[in-house]
C-alpha cells in the first residue's frame, strides 16, 4: 500500500510488542485480532495470540460479562507464549477497559473509544466515576479516540445504515494499529474483499474507515512515535503459514490419512471449543474426508467405530462432556481393537463449567474414565503448530497397533495461532497402514491372531473375501475371537490389551528436554502449559539457575526418559491447569516427590506465575542446604 | 461385490457357535427365517455384516456365518451408519430388540430413519426385557407386573411402527416370529428397498412373557385376529370364507365391515397402498387398539427417498470435481511468508 505510506514517520525499534484489543462481543475483537496476526505473521514476525472469549450466551451489551478480547504479541525472537501484560491496550468500552486496565504495562498505550463512555456506559460498567475524567488512568499514556463520530464521518456517503457502519469503526482502531505499529495493510484489505465479497457496499465501507484510521494516526499527532519490530531471524528457513491448533489438528490427521492411504471419516457433535474441527474437516470433502454430524456425542463416537471397522479411519471429535458420554464406546472400540483417533479439546469443568475457557482437567478421564481395564494411548497438542503432529503421531499409532488413541487438546491451544512452518510432503512419516488379505482356502480365520512385535491384531475388513468373523464387546478368547469367559483367557487378554499399549513406548522419541539433564528444578508439563513453562524456563536459565524443562507430547505410555529425568533434579514441580492430575499419574508411576503446580482459573500460566513458582522452589532448597 | 462363492445354502449360513437362546425362545425361528431368506437372495458371507446392540437377540450376529459385530446397548444403528458411509457397497443388517432400540437406543433409531441410511434393521419385539431377567419395556403393556412394576407398569407403551412413520422411514414392516413364511417373505422384501427399513418381528419371550402375543398368533385365532397388509388388494382377513375387511371412516379411524353385508362390496374397498403420498393410512392402523382390530402384518410403509450414504457420496464427488488440491497446497493455504 504505497498510496498509504506516510513520507516520515518517528519509529522506535522493538524486540517485541504485547497488544490487548477488548470490547463487547458485538465490537469485532476477533476478527480485529485475527486480521492483525495475518499481517504480522506474513511479515515474518513470530507471533503469539490468545482469544479470550466470553460465555457463549451473549450477554447485554456493554456489560462486564459481555467483554470479549483478543491479545496478540509478536516479536523478533522467539517466542512462546502470547505474553502476560500487554503494552498497548484498547478498550472499546467502560466494561472492556475495566476488566483489562489493570493488566496492561505501566506507561502502556492506552487506546479507548471515548463514545462509549456516556453516563449509562459507565453504569453498565459499573464504574462510579469516569475513569477518564477522575485521573485513574495517569499512569498510562491515555490516547482518547471518538471511534464511532469518526468512522460516522468517513461514511457519510455510504448507503450503508447507522447500525451498519457502526460495526466498521473497529476498523477505525486496527488503521490506527497499522499505522503504529508499520504494518502492510494489503493482506487485510484482500481479506475483507473476499470476505464480503458478494456486499461491495460492506467492503467499501470497512475499507475506508480502515483507511481513514490509518491516515488519523498519521496527521492527527496523537501519538510521538510509532514502532517496528523487524521480522524474526531465528526461524529456520522455509514457507511459513499462521497456524491455529484446531486448524493444525485437522491438517495432521488429513496429512497422515492421505499417507496411509485411508478415507477419513469423523463423527461428530457441535461443542465448545472443538466444533472448529467438524466445520473445518467438512470443508475437506474434496479430500475425500466423510464427516457425519450425528444426533449426539455416542453415535457421533460409534459411527466412528463403524467406519473404523469398515477399514476407514475413524474420528470423533469433542471436549470433556462429550467424552463422558462416549466412554463407553470407547472401551467398545479397545476390546474390539479397531483403530480410531478421539480427540478432546478440554475446556474448563466439571459438567458444562466455563466451556468458552481453558483448562486441562480431562486427563485422568482419558486414562482411566471407562468401566474395567481399559487402557489407550494418549497423545497431546503443546502448542497450535504442534496440534498438526500430534493429530499425525494419533493417526500412526491408531492403525499400527489397532487401538483407540486420544488426543487431549485445550482451548487455550485450539483457538490460538502461531506461525507454522508448511513441512515437506516427503517429509511427513511414512505410515503403512495393512488390512488381512482375503483368503480362499475355506479355513478358519482368526480375528485376535496378532502381530508378534506389535500385538496388533489384523484389520480384516468386511467385503474381503473368507474374512468373515464376529467381534464384539464381550471378552474373547485370544486369537480365535470366540465369546469366553474362561477366567485365566480373561485375565490373559486384558494383560495383553495393556501390553499392547506399553510397547508403543519403545515406537515413540524420548521426551524433548530443554536444558541440562540433571539439576535444581524439573519443570514438567504436558500441552496447552508447554508454552509458559518454556519461556519461564529460558529465562530462569538465563538467569543462571539449574532449571530444565520437559514438556510432554506422549502421555500414555510415557516416553522412556521420563524416569531418569524424574530422579535427576532436586525439585520436580509439575505446572498443569488442574489439580495436580500429571503429579498424580508421575506419583503414583514412579514413586517420586513430584509436585503439582495448579492453576483453575480457566486461564492458562503466566510465564512470571511459573517463574515465581520455580524461585520459590530454589529458595526452598538452598534455605534446606540444597535439600528438598 | 465379489462372487467367487458359490450359492451359498441356508446351512452355509449358520456359524460354529452353539445358540445359547432358551429352549423354545421366538429368536429361533427369525434365524432360521434370516438364513432361509439370505440363501434364497443369494447372498454370499463376506459382503453381509451383522451389526447388533445388547440383549437377547443382539447375540444373533455370533451364529451367522457373516461378519457379525456385537456392539453396546442402543448403538447398533450408529455403528452400522458409519459401516454404510465407509462402504455403502456392504449389506448391512441390524438386529434389535424393543429395549435396546426403543429405549435406550430411541435416539439413534429416529434419526437413522430419518436419514434413509442403507440399513435393514430387525427390531425383535418381545415387550420385555429378556437378558437382565424380566423387566418391563417401552413397548409392555399399562398395568403389566414385572419384577421392576410389581404392581404394574403406569408407563404408556408406544408402537415402533408409529415411531418409525412419525420419523420418516421409507420401510417399514411387521411379522410374527412363528409366521414363518411370512417373516421369510418380508425380509426378502426389505432386502430389496433403497435406504432404512424397519421390521417389526413380534417374537415369543417364553420365560418372561410367554404368550404375549398368542391372542392373535395362534393358529386357531390367526386367520380372524390378524389381516395381513398386501399392496393393491384390500385389507381382507377372517377365517375360511368369512370375507371381514379392515377399512377406514371419514376421520381415517379403522372400522371392520363384512363383505355383503350392509352394502359393502369387495370392489368398493380401498385398496392397500404403502407407497401412498401420505403414511396416515399406514398411522392409523399403527396405532388402533390391539384388541378392537385385527393385528396388521405386512407392509406398513414403502417409499423411496435418496440413501443417505449416496447423498453422502454424491456431495463428496462434487466436491472432488469442484477443486482439486494437493496435499501440499491444502497444507500451504493462502497466505505464507518465506523465511532463509
Ligand atoms: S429370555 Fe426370553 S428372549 Fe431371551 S432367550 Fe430366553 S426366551 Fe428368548
Amino acid at each position: 500500500m504505497t498510496d498509504t505510506e506516510p513520507t516520515t514517520r518517528e519509529f522506535t525499534e522493538l524486540d517485541q510488542i504485547v497488544i490487548r484489543f477488548a470490547g463487547d462481543s458485538g465490537d469485532g475483537m476477533q476478527l480485529t485480532g485475527d486480521q492483525l496476526t495475518r499481517t504480522t505473521a506474513i511479515m515474518g514476525n513470530d507471533i503469539a495470540t490468545f482469544p479470550d472469549f466470553p460465555a457463549e450466551i451473549r450477554a447485554p451489551a456493554g456489560t462486564i460479562p459481555g467483554v470479549s478480547a483478543f491479545q496478540l504479541r509478536f516479536s523478533n525472537f522467539d517466542i512462546h507464549t502470547p505474553g502476560d501484560d500487554p503494552d498497548v491496550l484498547v478498550a472499546m468500552n467502560p466494561a472492556a477497559l475495566k476488566v483489562h486496565v489493570g493488566a496492561l504495562k505501566k506507561n502502556g498505550v492506552l487506546i479507548v473509544n471515548t463514545a462509549s463512555f456516556k453516563a449509562t456506559d459507565l453504569k453498565k460498567a459499573k464504574y462510579e466515576s469516569n475513569p477518564l475524567e477522575d485521573g485513574s488512568l495517569d499512569g498510562y499514556r491515555l490516547i482518547e479516540v471518538d471511534l464511532t463520530k469518526l468512522t460516522r464521518e468517513t461514511l457519510e456517503d455510504s448507503p450503508l445504515d447507522t447500525r451498519s457502519k457502526d460495526r466498521c469503526k473497529n476498523m477505525f482502531a486496527l488503521g490506527i494499529l497499522y499505522w503504529l505499529f508499520h504494518r502492510d495493510m494489503q493482506p487485510s484489505i484482500d481479506a475483507i474483499r473476499a470476505k464480503f465479497a458478494k456486499k461491495p457496499d460492506v467492503v467499501d465501507a470497512n475499507l475506508k474507515v480502515l483507511q481513514a484510521g490509518y491516515h488519523f494516526a498519521d496527521i492527527s499527532g496523537i501519538f510521538q512515535s510509532s514502532y517496528k519490530v523487524a521480522p524474526a531471524s531465528f526461524m529456520q528457513p522455509g514457507t511459513y503459514r499462521n497456524l491455529m491448533g484446531n486448524q493444525g489438528l485437522c491438517l495432521g490427521l488429513v496429512a497422515a490419512a492421505k499417507q496411509a492411504g485411508l478415507q477419513l471419516m469423523l463423527g461428530s457433535y457441535p461443542i465448545t471449543p472443538a466444533s472448529d474441527i467438524l466445520h473445518q474437516l467438512s470443508t475437506y470433502k474434496h479430500h475425500g474426508v466423510v464427516t457425519f454430524q450425528a444426533e449426539d456425542e455416542i453415535a457421533a463416537v460409534c459411527a466412528a467405530i463403524g467406519a473404523s471397522y469398515a477399514g476407514n479411519l475413524g474420528i470423533t471429535s469433542t471436549s470433556g462432556p462429550g467424552i463422558a458420554l462416549k466412554s463407553e464406546a470407547i472401551g467398545l472400540a479397545v476390546m474390539a481393537e479397531l483403530p480410531l483417533v478421539v480427540i478432546d479439546v478440554q475446556r474448563a469443568g466439571p459438567s458444562t463449567g466455563m466451556p468458552t475457557k481453558t483448562e486441562q482437567a480431562d486427563l485422568l478421564q482419558a486414562m482411566f474414565g471407562r468401566n474395567g481395564e481399559c487402557p489407550l494411548p494418549i497423545v497431546c497438542a503443546r502448542t497450535p503448530g504442534d496440534a498438526f503432529e500430534a493429530g499425525y503421531e494419533a493417526v500412526r499409532i491408531a492403525t499400527k497397533y489397532m487401538v483407540p488413541v486420544m488426543v487431549l487438546s485445550d482451548g487455550y491451544v485450539a483457538n490460538g495461532s502461531e506461525p507454522w512452518r508448511i513441512p515437506d510432503e516427503a517429509d511427513l512419516p511414512k505410515i503403512e497402514v495393512e488390512y488381512a488379505e482375503e483368503r480362499t482356502d475355506g479355513g478358519e480365520f482368526h480375528p485376535y491372531l496378532r502381530d508378534p512385535e506389535t500385538l496388533a491384531r489384523p484389520w480384516a475388513v468386511p467385503g474381503t473375501e473368507g474374512l468373515h468373523h464376529r467381534i464384539g464387546g464381550l471378552e474373547k478368547a485370544d486369537v480365535t475371537g470366540h465369546i469366553s469367559y474362561d477366567p485365566k483367557n480373561h485375565e490373559h487378554m486384558v494383560r495383553t490389551r495393556a501390553e499392547k499399549v506399553e510397547r508403543i513406548a519403545a515406537d515413540i522419541p524420548a521426551a524433548d528436554v530443554l536444558g541440562e539433564t540433571s539439576g535444581d528444578v524439573l519443570l514438567i508439563g504436558w500441552g496447552g502449559t508447554t508454552g509458559a513453562i518454556t519461556a519461564a524456563t529460558l529465562r530462569l536459565q538465563k538467569a543462571g539457575h539449574k532449571v530444565s524443562a520437559m514438556c510432554l507430547r506422549y502421555l500414555n505410555p510415557l516416553p522412556r526418559n521420563v524416569e531418569t529425568m524424574l530422579r535427576s533434579f532436586k525439585t520436580v514441580l509439575v505446572p498443569e491447569l488442574n489439580c495436580g492430575q500429571l503429579a498424580m499419574l508421575l506419583r503414583a508411576k514412579f514413586l517420586v516427590d513430584a509436585r503439582p503446580f495448579t492453576k483453575v482459573q480457566g486461564l492458562p500460566f503466566s510465564s512470571q506465575e511459573l517463574e515465581d513458582g520455580v524461585m520459590e522452589a530454589l529458595n526452598r532448597l538452598n534455605a534446606n542446604g540444597g535439600e528438598a | 461385490m465379489s462372487t467367487a462363492e458359490s450359492p451359498l445354502t441356508k446351512k452355509d449360513f449358520k456359524s460354529d457357535q452353539d445358540v445359547r437362546w432358551c429352549p423354545g425362545c421366538g429368536d429361533y425361528g427369525i434365524l432360521n427365517a434370516v438364513q432361509t431368506a439370505f440363501a434364497n437372495l443369494g447372498k454370499n458371507r463376506h459382503d453381509t455384516v451383522i451389526i447388533s446392540g445388547i440383549g437377547c437377540s443382539s447375540r444373533f450376529p455370533y451364529y451367522m456365518e457373516t461378519f457379525g459385530f456385537h456392539t453396546i446397548h442402543g448403538r447398533a444403528p450408529s455403528v452400522a451408519t458409519g459401516v454404510k458411509l465407509a462402504n455403502p457397497e456392504l449389506d448391512v443388517w441390524v438386529i434389535s430388540g424393543d429395549g435396546d432400540s426403543l429405549s435406550i437406543g430411541g435416539n439413534h433409531l429416529i434419526h437413522t430413519l430419518r436419514r434413509n441410511v442403507g440399513l435393514k434393521i430387525l427390531l425383535f419385539n418381545n415387550r420385555i426385557y429378556g437378558l437382565t431377567k424380566g423387566q418391563y419395556s417401552p413397548t409392555s403393556e399399562k398395568g403389566k407386573r414385572t419384577k421392576s412394576t410389581p404392581l404394574g407398569s403406569i408407563d404408556q407403551p408406544f408402537s415402533p411402527i408409529s415411531l418409525a412413520l412419525g420419523a420418516g422411514a421409507t420401510w417399514v414392516g411387521r411379522s410374527v416370529d412363528i409366521f414363518a413364511q411370512h417373516l421369510v417373505s418380508m425380509i426378502e422384501a426389505m432386502d430389496a428397498h433403497q435406504g432404512t427399513a424397519l421390521l417389526e418381528i413380534y417374537q415369543n419371550c417364553n420365560i418372561f412373557n410367554d404368550g404375549a402375543f398368542q391372542g392373535f398368533t395362534e393358529k386357531s385365532v390367526r386367520d380372524e385376529r390378524t389381516v395381513e397388509m398386501r399392496a393393491g388388494e384390500p385389507l381382507l382377513f377372517g377365517p375360511d370364507g368369512a370375507k371381514k375387511a379392515v377399512r377406514f371412516d371419514a376421520g381415517m379411524a379403522p372400522q371392520v365391515v363384512t363383505v355383503g353385508e350392509g352394502g359393502v362390496a369387495e370392489a368398493d374397498l380401498p385398496k392397500w397402498d404403502p407407497s401412498a403420498g401420505s403414511p396416515a393410512a399406514a398411522m392409523s392402523l399403527a396405532t388402533a387398539p390391539e384388541d378392537a382390530l385385527p393385528v396388521p402384518i405386512g407392509v406398513f410403509r414403502d417409499v423411496q427417498r435418496p440413501k443417505y450414504e449416496d447423498e453422502t457420496i454424491a456431495q463428496m464427488q462434487q466436491a472432488k470435481a469442484g477443486k482439486q488440491e494437493s496435499l501440499e497446497a491444502l497444507l500451504t493455504g493462502s497466505e505464507t511468508w518465506t523465511v532463509g
